[in-house]
């Protein structure tokens, strides 16, 4: 049955870039992870799945490219802009009482949402107190996150994005069109740490006030998502928020009881008081 | 033609969809067995309205898919917008906001794929109007993989081009109109 066979090549390739790279995508939901690796067999012009494998252990060039597949990750600025304006009215008003913030924006990738969330700080007067911490495990797409440069094709959508999510400033204030392409401004990133980091792998991460990590845990199989919502979980402040995708919960997670449901059509969770 | 039963339904509908499904799911009966998978084309701002329009009019259960669900015989999964959904092999339902695929986030393709690896020959796969060539893959993997493909008729359906490319990459699919796969569907999940 090739079925089967393939089963097994994908088995085995994860196993290999664990063992060979560190890179952990052994508990990916599987379905996305074959629809990934079958795209990267085709693209990259390999006739089977071994001969991937077996390029990628031999020649590390080829690992950077094979990891554009498997964290492929598309988003947009202000992505589902009913989120941002929970965060705005009604996480922010928390927020502001306290001196000092940090904010953990988790599998950033590109880094639509850091700038995203750069401008609401800076639109409601928080941006100066506070410290962005931008994690991804794909070096190539932190170093995109860094430059902050998007297609303007993007950027009417983007904009759109930013109105509905009540936007007080046009988003066009912070960014120079040139060549078909649009540059964020770097004061936007003056307070934003970018950093390797997986939630697979990697341990608890400061003491946050806010954890943002949106369709990100869709990817990982039930004891994945645990452990990084574990993670959440020790990595927030006493009373601190976490903000998940529009399809994700914590209904199903073994740590359910440590959060209650803040603003539950946003699926914005409070850490309860331990 | 002797088969093995069926575990599941996967229905891909695009142009004219509503008007499609509102003739196929609420003519399930409320005993019937198996879960329904299905793939609908609508804009972003429009996709809330189909679960309680077919909640209505239906007898089973209908709901928008969550992500790591376990999938239920007798119940009625749409895909949410903008997400796509797939089936893990071990019978949990998956979302991914992987790119579009054929400019379609759901994509039928997506949804057929992951089905046709989930449940093999125990899989009906059903291709409705449409007026691109999403599923069209997606079938030919569902058929491959032994299982029931099905594709409504396309002279008849509202729109022709999904269902034609369909029959282009799966000739030997049942082709059938809307009312006979209406009055069909049920025996497939009552037996």
């Amino acid at each position: 049955m090739p079925d089967a066979i393939e089963d097994l090549e994908i088995q085995l390739l994860l196993e290999a870039l664990f063992q060979r790279y560190h890179y952990d995508f052994r508990h990916y939901a599987r379905a996305s992870i074959k629809r990934r690796l079958v795209q990267a067999r085709d693209q990259l012009g390999f006739p089977t799945i071994s001969a991937l494998q077996d390029r990628v252990l031999h020649d590390p060039a080829m690992l950077p490219r094979l990891l554009d597949y498997l964290t492929v990750q598309v988003s947009e600025m202000f992505r589902d802009p009913s989120y941002f304006r929970a965060l705005r009215e009604k996480v922010l008003p928390h927020l502001r009482t306290y001196p000092s913030l940090k904010i953990w924006i988790a599998g950033c990738s590109n880094g639509e949402e850091v700038y995203s969330l750069a401008i609401l700080f800076r639109e409601e007067g928080l941006y100066d107190r506070t410290i962005f911490y931008a994690t991804d495990i794909n070096p190539e797409a932190l170093a995109a996150a860094e430059a902050g440069v998007y297609s303007l094709d993007r950027i009417r959508k983007f904009t759109e994005n930013h109105q509905k999510s009540g936007g007080k400033s046009s988003l066009s204030d912070y960014y120079t069109a040139a060549y078909g392409r649009a540059a964020f401004d770097k004061s936007l990133r003056e307070n934003v740490v970018f950093s390797d980091h997986s939630l697979v792998t990697d341990a608890v991460f400061g003491e946050m006030h806010l954890i943002s990590c949106r369709n990100v845990m869709i990817y990982f199989d039930r004891p994945l998502q645990d452990r990084a919502i574990g993670l959440f979980r020790e990595s927030l402040a006493r009373k601190g928020f976490l903000g998940l995708g529009s399809k994700e919960s914590l209904r199903f997670s073994a740590h359910a009881a440590a959060f209650s449901d803040f603003v539950p059509e946003e699926k914005i969770y409070q850490r309860r008081e331990p | 033609m002797s088969r093995a039963p069926l575990k599941a339904v996967a229905i891909g509908a695009s142009a004219g969809a509503v008007q499609a499904l509102l003739t196929l799911l609420p003519a399930l009966p409320a005993t019937f067995r198996l879960p329904v998978l299905v793939v609908v084309h609508v804009p972003p701002d429009r996709a809330n309205v189909l679960v309680p329009l077919f909640q209505s009019k239906c007898r089973l259960t209908v709901k928008e898919a969550d992500d790591k669900e376990p999938v239920v015989p007798g119940v009625i999964y749409f895909a949410p917008s903008d997400y796509h959904l797939l089936v893990e092999t071990g019978g949990d339902l998956a979302l991914s906001t992987d790119e579009h695929v054929n400019y379609s986030r759901p994509s039928i393709d997506v949804l057929f794929e992951s089905a046709a690896d989930a449940y093999g020959p125990a899989l009906a796969g059903i291709i409705l109007t449409g007026a691109n060539h999403d599923g069209a893959a997606g079938l030919k993997a569902v058929m491959d993989a032994g299982g029931l493909g099905i594709v409504e008729e396309p002279e008849g359906a509202y729109a022709s081009a999904m269902p034609h490319a369909a029959l282009q990459a799966c000739p030997t699919a049942a082709t059938m109109t809307l009312d006979a796969i209406a009055s069909y569907l049920p025996s497939l999940g009552t037996a």
